[in-house]
């Protein structure tokens, strides 16, 4: 075996690259740092003990909790309800086209400005955390959703019809495993959304969570703590992204 | 296609007499919602008044200008990472993940480092309209036809030359429809970072009406933001089938 071939190997070279981009993170951050001094942010050494020390902390990990939960359940309604309005509105054609525009309207509307009307109906806390993080998600989900039962090839249906499937079987053989790969796109980026939701209605109308710790950190102004925070919530949130975006290229290339 | 725009008016219209009988019996409570037509007609109150020029102006132009900085940054980069496939390939992984990471928590170091005043929401309109501009940018110089680039190089166009009169107008629908999405993010981020602090702009607005308990006040502002989005998005849906229909795509 030669080095260089093993070098050059595609796998080691994605990996060469994350490494260089984290190394050209960690560079721009400490030229900020430079540039603004502590009263604006910690440097990455600091934040990342600072961070260690805070994962070793009991009260870290009751709020990463109050986030999870939120997070979860966010995650389970916005599919449940998101898959069945999709594939229902893939289905009927007609009422397809009727809501279709409406909801790619509401898709590009900022959803914080709705954060308000949230909260005086749900009050202050999971409730309105788990609300706030399906609103975010759920649109991309049926969105995506009806577009990909829209676009099965009608020749699956055709060969299952000519099979004699019947409608249970023709759903579970054809219809999913034919819109999965488009069908995951959309929880993708939904469940990467309601992640933002759900930290967003934390920092301003919740008691607890990640979001509140940080909220709570800026109206101290400790910089130390929001630089660590934002560190940590940094890293999660890339990481459920990037492993989220790996079984989504895998779906792809499996059909 | 009318009897599709009548479902869809239906629709709108029952929405709207089912919240506006939900409000005025009690069903829902007025510290919750208010009901469509109060709200019309305090967005009406606030225009007449002239309260919100001021607020109107200062949130668009906050807009304007991220989108604006937005786009010429994101083209001139996606050009770059385009003459360069191998950065494009190490830096494709920020680009796909960039928007699962919330950049609002970034918002207290821009005010720490731009002062409290308009830049930081700016920054944060560029920052969230920038990176759908280079993908967007990227995908549509990635379509740009062989032949077209090969036939500006037996011409001996120079590489400006090239660039604005091939590749940029192949490239253009992409890139409009980057700039959609760029006004879209660059909407979210100037309210989000106006809603959590600021001095003003209509997400400024929002928030202090909320903390006054000011229904009226708080949903009448909802409502105008609701139709200059829904207005700006029927002006650029309008002029990208102008631009389709020129070029005969639809």
């Amino acid at each position: 075996m030669n080095m260089l071939n093993i070098l050059k190997s595609p796998k080691c070279r994605s990996t060469f690259d994350l490494l260089l981009l984290g190394v050209a993170f960690v560079a721009l951050w400490q030229i900020f740092y430079e540039i603004a001094g502590s009263v604006a942010l910690a440097s990455p050494l600091a934040a990342t003990e600072n961070a260690l020390k805070m994962l070793a902390t009991s009260d870290f990990w009751m709020n990463a909790a109050a986030t999870l939960k939120a997070f979860c359940i966010a995650v389970v309604i916005e599919a449940v309800a998101g898959l069945a309005i999709g594939i229902f509105l893939g289905l009927q054609r007609f009422t397809g086209d009727v809501f279709e525009p409406m909801l790619t309207g509401l898709y590009s509307v900022p959803k914080l400005m709705f954060f308000p009307m949230i909260t005086l109906f749900f009050g202050i806390g999971l409730a309105s955390e788990v609300a706030f993080g399906v609103l975010q998600g759920i649109i991309s989900i049926i969105l995506f959703t009806m577009s990909a039962v829209r676009n099965i090839k009608p020749v699956y249906m055709k060969t299952g019809k000519t099979m004699n499937l019947s409608t249970t079987q023709m759903m579970l053989t054809i219809a999913l495993p034919g819109a999965l790969p488009e069908i995951f796109t959309g929880l993708r980026i939904g469940v990467s959304s309601s992640l933002i939701g759900v930290i967003l209605c934390e920092m301003f109308g919740s008691s607890r969570g990640l979001g509140f710790i940080l909220m709570n950190a800026m109206q101290n102004n400790i910089v130390l703590d929001i630089s660590s925070q934002t560190l940590l919530l940094i890293v999660f949130a890339a990481g459920l992204s990037g492993v989220l975006m790996a079984a989504d290229y895998k779906l792809h290339r499996r059909v | 296609m009318n009897r599709l725009m009548r479902a869809r008016l239906l629709v709108v219209a029952a929405i709207l007499v089912v919240l506006e009988f939900a409000c005025r019996t009690g069903l829902i409570s007025s510290y919750s919602l208010i009901p469509p037509s109060e709200m019309v007609v305090a967005m009406i109150e606030m225009l007449r008044s002239g309260e919100l020029t001021a607020e109107i102006l200062q949130t668009v132009l906050a807009v304007f200008i991220s989108v604006a900085a937005a786009v010429v940054v994101g083209i001139l980069v996606a050009i770059v990472l385009h003459s360069m496939p191998r950065l494009r390939q190490a830096i494709e992984p920020v680009l796909v993940t960039y928007y699962s990471i919330p950049i609002f928590v970034f918002y207290p170091l821009f005010i720490v480092l731009f002062g409290l005043n308009d830049v930081p929401k700016v920054v944060i309109g560029f920052m969230l309209a920038v990176v759908t501009m280079i993908a967007s940018t990227l995908n549509g110089l990635d379509r740009v036809p062989r032949v077209l680039r090969k036939t500006g190089r037996v011409l001996h166009l120079s590489r400006m030359e090239t660039i604005r009169e091939v590749v940029l107008p192949s490239a253009a629908l992409s890139v409009f429809n980057g700039v959609k999405l760029a006004i879209a993010h660059a909407f979210v981020g100037v309210l989000a970072a106006e809603f959590i602090l600021s001095t003003g702009g209509l997400g400024y607005q929002i928030a202090y009406a909320f903390h006054d308990f000011d229904n009226r006040k708080m949903y009448g502002i909802m409502l105008l933001l609701l139709i200059i989005v829904a207005v700006v998005n029927a002006f650029l849906m309008g002029w990208e089938r102008y631009i389709r229909q020129r070029r005969g795509l639809s």
